[in-house]
C-alpha cells in the first residue's frame, strides 16, 4: 500500500553535550552574572520609566538621528518600559539556556483513540439515556419540541428590529432641490460663474435653510463637485450639455463605487481620479468611468444660475447618489 | 524543613485540600514540550493578544465611543476649536494629555499588527509542517476562524477614533454591506441606525470591539491551546524521535522560563515599537468628515490584500428587471474572500481526501518531501501577496517612479498567471531539494577537498553523513497514489464516479516524490564507493 | 600587497568589498549627475528687466515654448499665465524642464532670483496674468489661522497630497508633489495659478485670508515633530505594515532562534 520502507534504524537520541556552566563552576558562576546583570538592567528601565513619566516635560523634544525631533517624555517612558520588560525576558531565557537542565526528555504519547470497552459503555450509556428519554416512542413530544425550539429563537431576532429605520426612498434622496444655491465648503458662500476660473474646482454644498445645521449624513449624500472648463471641451449630449453653464459643471463628490470623496481633478486631462481604488472618471464626457472597477459615471448635478447671478441647482439629482444597492434603478 | 518550605507546603496543602490540584499537577508539571523556534510564533501570537488585553484596558480608561459632536479644546494646536466627534477628542486626549497615553495607543496598535503577522506565519509554519492532519484538524478550524476574527476586530479597533483614514474605511465596509442583493440597505441601515454615518455605529462596533470579540477570542484561544495540551505538540523528524513519542524539555522549569521570558520579550519589543515609531497619527488625518479623502489611503495590512482585490476588479455591475447587483463590490469584497477562507478552514479534509490517509500524525513534514502541498502554499501566497501589493499602489507608484494605471495591470494579470506559476515552480524546487537529500544520504557531503588517485584521476572527497542526519533525511513516509477502482467485485464500472476519477488524478499528481534511498542501494554503496 | 593578500578570505573582506564598491558607485553617480551653479547675467549689457527676461527666455525657453510663447504641440502657450506662474515654476527648479517625462519635477534652480524676476516680467508683458509674490508680503503667521488651514487643507488639498502633504499618485505616472519645504510664496503661487495637473483656486473659492491659513497649517505640520516617534514617511499603514515585517518579526523570530538554540 506504501513505500515505508525505513532503510535505517533510529539511531536514538543523539549524545548529550554538556554545556560550559555544567562542568565549569567558574563558567557557572559567570552565567549566573549575565543573569543578574539582565535582571539589573531590567530595574534600570523600570527607573527610567519613572524618572521620565515625572520629571520630563511633555513638552520637551529630542533629536535623535533617522527618528528625528521626538518627544521626549514619550520616549523615555516608552524605552523604559520596554527595557524593563525586555530584560526580564533576556535574562529568564538566559538563565535556563546556560543553567538550568537542558537534558532532553522523553514523554510518550497515548493513541487518541478511546479504549474499545470505553467506547462500548460510552455507546451504552448513551443508548440508554436516549431510550429513557423516550424521544423515538414519542413523536408528539418530539415534533413539539421542535417547533417550540426553532420559534424560541424568533423574539431574539425581533428583538433587533429596532437597530435602525427602513431605508425607504431615503437613498435616493438629497438635501438638492430646485433652485438650491450651490455653497463653498467650508465658508457657506454662495458662487457666481465669474468666481471660477477655467481649470479651476470648487467643492460645494447645497445651501441650508437659515438655522439649520448641516450633518455629516448630509455631506454623505450632497457633497458635489464644481469644476470649470471651456464649453468647447466638452463631449456632452444636448441635454447634459444644457445641465451646465458657461463650462462649469456639477458632479456628485461622493464615488459611484464606494463612497469615497472623488475630488482629486487633474487639470491637463480632464479626469477625476478616486484615491480609494483608482476609478478614474472623463468629466469632458460626464465622468464616465475609463478606468478603474467603479461600474457607473458620478450622478451629473444640473445647474444654471438665478436673477443675482449665483449658481443654483436646476433639479434634484436624476438618481441615487453615491454606491450602489439592490434596490437602484439604472 | 526551612522557613521557606514549610509556607510553601502549607499553601498548598491549602489548596490542594479543596480542589485535589497534586493528582493534576504532578504530570503537568512534568509535561514535555518541543523546543524549536518554529514553535513559537503561535506564542508571539498569543503574547500580543495579552498585551492588547492590557494596553486595550488602560484605553477605555479614557477612551469616550460617542459621535457626538464636541469643539476640540485639548492641547493640540492646529486642531483648537475644530468639530469632531467625542470619540475623536477622546482619542487626541489620550494621546496628548494622557501621560503615557500616546505610548499605550502606539503599544495596542503595535500589538495588533504583531499579532495578526505572527498569526500569519505559525498558520504558514503549521500549513507547510502538516500538523493540521489527524488529529489536529479541528485545532486548524480554530486557528482560521482565529484569524477571520483578528481581522474584523483590527480593523474595528482601529475605526474607534474615528479619524479620517478609518472611516474611509467604514465607508467602503458600509457600501459592501449595502451592496449585498436584496437585504443589503436594510442591513446597513440596521447597522448604521440609519443613513451613513449616523450616530451609533461607534458606540456598538466598541462594544464588539471590547467586549464581545474579546470574550470569543478568550474562548477559541483557551480551546486552541487545551487542544495542542492535550494532543502534545507535534515534533520534527530525528533520531530519537517517532509518532510516538515527544522528545523536549519539561513544563517546570525550563518551559516556564523560556515561555515565560518570551512573554516578557514580545512585551518589551511591543513596547520598544511604541516608543520609537509612530503609527496611527489620527492627530494628522483629522476628523472624519464623508466629504474628505487623503491620497494614499489604506487599511491596515492584514486588510491590504482586500483592498488590492478591490482596486483590480473589472467595472461590472448587472441590472435585472430594475434591480442592481454590484458584481465589482461582492465579487471582491466577500465572494472570492468566502471561497478563500472556506477553501483554507476544510483544507486538512480535503487533503486527507486526496491522500486517503486516515492515520494520526504526529511528526512533521519537511516541506520539501510534500512538494504538492508546499506548491498549494506558494500559490496561496503569491495570490494574496498581488493582492496586498495592489491594495498599496499608489505608496508604490510615487516611490518606485511607476503609475498607479501599470501597476494595475501588472495585478489584474499577474493575479492569475502568477499563483500557478509559483505552484510549477516551487514544486519543482521541492523535487530537486529531494534529489538533493537523496544524493546526500547515498554519497555523502562533498567536502571541497580534491584527491589525486594514483592513476591520475581526481575526485572529490565525499564524507559521509552522520547515522543520525541520514535517518532525518530518509524518516518521511512516501505513500504510493490512490489507484482508481476502474471496476468493483461485482462487474460496476466506476463504481466511485467522477469523486473517485479526482482523487485518483489529485492523489498520482500528490505522489509525485523522488525516491528515498532504499535499504538495498545504500548496502551497494557501503562497498568503497566514495 | 601583502596586506590584501593575508586578509583576502577574512570573514569581513567580502561585506567590506561591497560597502567600497557601493559607496564608489554612489559618489560617482551623485559627482557626475551635479546641476551645475546658476550662472549670474552680465546685467550692464541688458537695459529693461522685460528685455533682460526676452533674452533668457529665447535662450532657455523659446525651443519648447515657442519664440513669442505662443506654446507648440510640447509646451503649453505662456500667453496670459503671469508672473506668478513663472516664479512658480522656475524658481522652484521645474522650468526648464530636464527630460519630457509626464510632469515637472522639482528641483535646483537653474536661474537665480533676478532672472526669475526678469523673465516673470518678461511673460507678464505678453498678456495680464496673476501677479507674482514675496515671501514678506504673504503674511501667513500674522493672519493665518492654523486649525482652520488644516480643514481647508483637508477639504481642497489632501486628496492629492496626503493628509499630511507628503503628495500622492495620480493618473498615468503624474503625482502630486511634497508640499513639504516650499516657500510661501510658491505654495500661494501654486493655487492661484494651478500649475499642471493641480487645478486653480481662484481667490473666490478660497480666499487670500483662507490660502494664509493653509501655508500655515503646512508650515506647522511641517515643522511639527514627530510626536510617536520615526514618522515612517507620513503615509500611513503602508510603511506600518512594512515595518512590523521587517523590524517587528525579524527581531522576534531573530529571538526566537536565540531562544531555542543549545548554549555552548
Amino acid at each position: 500500500m506504501s513505500n515505508e520502507l525505513e532503510p535505517l534504524a533510529d539511531p536514538g537520541l543523539p549524545e548529550h553535550i554538556h554545556r560550559k556552566a555544567d562542568t565549569d563552576p567558574i563558567a557557572a558562576k559567570r552565567a549566573e552574572r549575565q543573569v543578574a546583570v539582565l535582571f539589573s538592567l531590567s530595574a534600570v528601565g523600570t527607573l527610567l520609566f519613572i524618572f521620565s513619566y515625572f520629571f520630563v516635560d511633555q513638552d520637551q523634544f529630542i533629536f535623535i538621528p533617522v527618528m528625528g525631533s521626538t518627544n521626549a517624555h514619550q520616549l523615555g517612558i516608552g524605552i523604559g518600559m520596554a527595557m524593563s520588560l525586555l530584560f526580564i525576558g533576556f535574562g529568564a531565557v538566559h538563565w535556563a539556556k546556560t543553567l538550568m537542565p537542558d537534558q532532553e526528555v522523553i514523554a510518550y504519547r497515548h493513541e487518541m483513540r478511546s479504549e474499545d470497552s470505553d467506547r462500548e459503555d460510552f455507546v451504552k450509556a448513551a443508548k440508554a439515556g436516549a431510550e429513557t428519554a423516550g424521544l423515538g416512542r414519542r413523536p408528539l413530544i418530539k415534533r413539539a419540541l421542535a417547533a417550540a425550539a426553532g420559534l424560541a429563537g424568533l423574539p431574539a431576532i425581533l428583538l433587533l428590529r429596532d437597530l435602525g429605520p427602513l431605508p425607504g426612498n431615503a437613498l435616493n434622496e438629497t438635501s438638492w432641490k430646485s433652485g438650491t444655491r450651490l455653497v463653498t465648503d467650508p465658508g457657506d458662500r454662495p458662487i457666481k460663474a465669474s468666481d471660477l476660473e477655467v481649470g479651476g474646482v470648487a467643492q460645494v454644498m447645497p445651501e441650508l435653510p437659515v438655522g439649520q445645521k448641516r450633518t455629516l449624513e448630509n455631506i454623505a449624500k450632497d457633497a458635489v463637485l464644481l469644476i470649470r472648463l471651456r464649453p468647447t471641451e466638452f463631449q456632452l449630449d444636448a441635454e447634459r450639455l444644457s445641465w451646465t453653464h458657461e463650462g462649469i459643471i456639477a458632479f456628485s463628490k461622493i464615488c459611484s463605487h464606494m463612497g469615497c470623496a472623488v475630488a482629486l481633478y487633474e487639470q491637463t486631462t480632464k479626469h477625476l481620479l478616486c484615491p480609494c481604488h483608482q476609478s478614474t472618471f472623463d468629466v469632458t464626457r460626464a465622468a464616465k468611468v475609463i478606468f478603474g472597477p467603479a461600474a457607473r459615471p458620478l450622478p451629473q448635478l444640473a445647474i444654471t444660475v438665478d436673477s443675482e447671478g449665483y449658481l443654483i441647482a436646476k433639479q434634484p439629482f436624476t438618481e441615487a447618489v453615491g454606491p450602489s444597492f439592490w434596490e437602484r434603478k439604472s | 524543613m526551612s522557613a521557606r518550605e514549610r509556607v510553601a507546603a502549607n499553601v498548598a496543602n491549602y489548596v490542594d485540600e479543596r480542589t485535589g490540584a497534586a493528582s493534576w499537577m504532578k504530570k503537568n508539571l512534568q509535561k514535555v514540550f518541543p523546543d524549536h523556534w518554529s514553535f513559537m510564533l503561535g506564542e508571539i501570537a498569543l503574547y500580543s493578544f495579552l498585551i492588547l488585553l492590557l494596553s486595550g484596558t488602560f484605553l477605555t480608561f479614557w477612551f469616550d465611543p460617542s459621535m457626538r459632536h464636541v469643539v476640540y479644546e485639548g492641547s493640540y494646536q492646529p486642531l483648537k476649536e475644530v468639530e469632531m466627534s467625542a470619540a475623536y477628542a477622546s482619542t487626541l486626549h489620550i494621546s496628548f494629555d494622557v501621560r503615557g497615553g500616546l505610548l499605550m495607543r502606539q503599544i495596542h496598535h503595535w500589538a495588533a499588527l504583531i499579532f495578526m503577522a505572527a498569526i500569519v506565519v505559525h498558520l504558514l509554519r503549521v500549513f507547510f509542517t502538516g500538523a493540521f492532519r489527524k488529529p489536529r484538524e479541528f485545532n486548524w478550524i480554530l486557528g482560521i476562524a482565529l484569524l477571520t476574527l483578528g481581522i474584523v476586530e483590527g480593523f474595528l479597533g482601529y475605526s474607534l477614533p474615528d479619524d479620517l483614514l478609518s472611516g474611509t474605511g467604514i465607508r467602503i465596509a458600509h457600501a459592501i454591506i449595502q451592496s449585498i442583493p436584496v437585504v443589503g440597505t436594510y442591513l446597513s441601515f440596521f447597522a448604521f441606525g440609519g443613513a451613513f454615518p449616523g450616530e451609533v455605529f461607534i458606540p456598538r462596533i466598541y462594544i464588539v470591539h471590547v467586549l464581545l470579540l474579546p470574550g470569543i477570542f478568550l474562548a477559541l484561544i483557551t480551546v486552541h491551546l487545551m487542544l495542542v495540551w492535550y494532543q502534545k505538540h507535534t515534533q520534527y523528524p530525528g533520531p530519537g524521535r517517532t509518532e510516538k513519542n515527544v522528545v523536549g524539555y519539561p513544563l517546570m522549569p525550563v518551559y516556564m522560563a523560556k515561555a515565560g521570558g518570551f512573554f516578557f520579550i514580545v512585551f518589551g519589543i511591543t513596547a520598544f515599537l511604541g516608543a520609537v515609531a509612530s503609527i496611527n497619527p489620527i492627530w494628522l488625518y483629522g476628523p472624519y468628515t464623508p466629504g474628505q479623502i487623503s491620497a494614499g489611503s489604506q487599511p491596515d495590512w492584514y486588510m491590504g490584500w482586500l483592498d488590492g482585490l478591490v482596486r483590480m476588479a473589472p467595472p461590472i455591475e448587472t441590472y435585472l428587471f430594475g434591480y442592481t447587483v454590484s458584481w465589482n463590490i461582492l465579487i471582491p469584497g466577500l465572494i472570492i474572500p468566502g471561497i478563500i477562507f472556506t477553501g483554507m478552514a476544510l483544507y486538512p479534509f480535503i487533503e486527507s481526501w486526496i491522500t486517503g490517509d486516515k492515520k494520526e500524525h504526529h511528526l512533521l513534514d519537511r516541506p520539501r518531501n510534500v512538494p504538492n502541498r508546499t506548491a498549494l502554499g506558494a500559490m496561496s501566497l503569491t495570490f494574496m501577496l498581488v493582492a496586498l501589493i495592489n491594495g498599496g499602489n499608489d505608496i508604490i507608484a510615487t516611490h518606485f517612479d511607476l503609475t498607479i494605471n501599470q501597476i494595475m495591470w501588472f495585478s489584474r494579470i499577474g493575479i492569475i498567471v502568477l499563483p500557478p506559476l509559483a505552484f510549477v515552480i516551487t514544486k519543482r524546487i521541492c523535487l530537486s531539494l529531494q534529489r538533493a537529500d537523496r544524493e546526500l544520504v547515498l554519497h555523502g557531503k562533498e567536502t571541497g577537498r580534491l584527491v589525486m588517485l594514483p592513476h591520475g584521476e581526481f575526485i572529490e572527497v565525499h564524507e559521509e553523513l552522520s547515522a543520525a542526519k541520514k535517518y532525518t533525511l530518509t524518516q518521511h513516509q512516501q505513500p504510493a497514489a490512490i489507484a482508481l477502482v476502474k471496476e468493483d467485485a461485482r462487474g460496476v464500472l466506476n463504481p466511485k464516479g467522477i469523486r473517485a476519477k479526482l482523487q485518483a488524478r489529485f492523489s498520482a499528481a500528490n505522489a509525485e516524490n523522488i525516491a528515498k534511498p532504499t535499504p538495498d542501494e545504500l548496502k551497494q554503496l557501503e562497498g568503497g564507493h566514495h | 600587497m601583502k596586506f590584501i593578500s593575508k586578509y583576502r578570505k577574512h570573514k569581513f573582506a567580502a561585506p567590506l568589498l561591497l560597502l567600497f564598491a557601493l559607496t564608489g558607485l554612489g559618489l560617482t553617480f551623485s559627482v557626475a549627475s551635479a546641476t551645475e551653479a546658476p550662472k549670474a547675467v552680465d546685467a550692464a549689457a541688458r537695459s529693461t528687466l522685460i528685455e533682460e527676461g526676452q533674452q533668457i527666455f529665447l535662450k532657455g525657453c523659446s525651443s519648447c515654448h515657442g519664440l513669442n510663447g505662443e506654446g507648440a504641440a510640447i509646451a503649453p502657450s505662456l500667453i496670459g499665465v503671469g508672473a506668478a506662474s513663472v516664479d512658480f515654476q522656475v524658481a522652484t527648479g521645474r522650468m526648464p524642464m530636464q527630460d519630457m517625462s509626464q510632469q515637472a519635477m522639482r528641483k535646483a534652480p537653474v536661474y537665480n532670483e533676478e532672472e526669475v524676476a526678469a523673465l516673470a516680467a518678461y511673460v507678464a508683458s505678453l498678456a495680464p496674468g496673476p501677479r507674482a509674490y514675496t515671501n514678506e508680503e504673504i503674511e501667513w503667521e500674522r493672519d493665518g489661522n492654523t486649525a482652520e488651514g488644516g480643514e481647508l487643507f483637508r477639504n481642497n488639498c489632501a486628496m492629492c497630497h496626503n493628509f499630511a502633504g507628503q503628495g500622492g499618485a495620480l493618473t498615468q505616472g503624474k503625482y502630486a508633489p511634497s508640499v513639504m519645504g516650499v516657500e510661501p510664496r510658491h505654495i500661494y503661487e501654486a493655487m492661484i495659478t494651478g500649475p499642471q495637473a493641480m487645478p486653480v483656486f481662484s481667490d473666490k473659492i478660497i480666499t487670500p485670508e483662507e490660502k494664509l491659513s493653509i501655508i500655515k497649517w503646512i508650515k506647522a505640520a511641517e515643522t511639527e515633530p514627530n510626536l510617536g516617534g520615526a514618522a515612517l514617511g507620513r503615509v500611513g499603514p503602508v510603511t506600518e505594515g512594512l515595518l512590523i515585517w521587517t523590524l517587528g518579526l525579524g527581531l522576534l523570530i531573530g529571538i526566537a532562534v536565540w531562544l531555542t538554540a543549545k548554549a555552548r
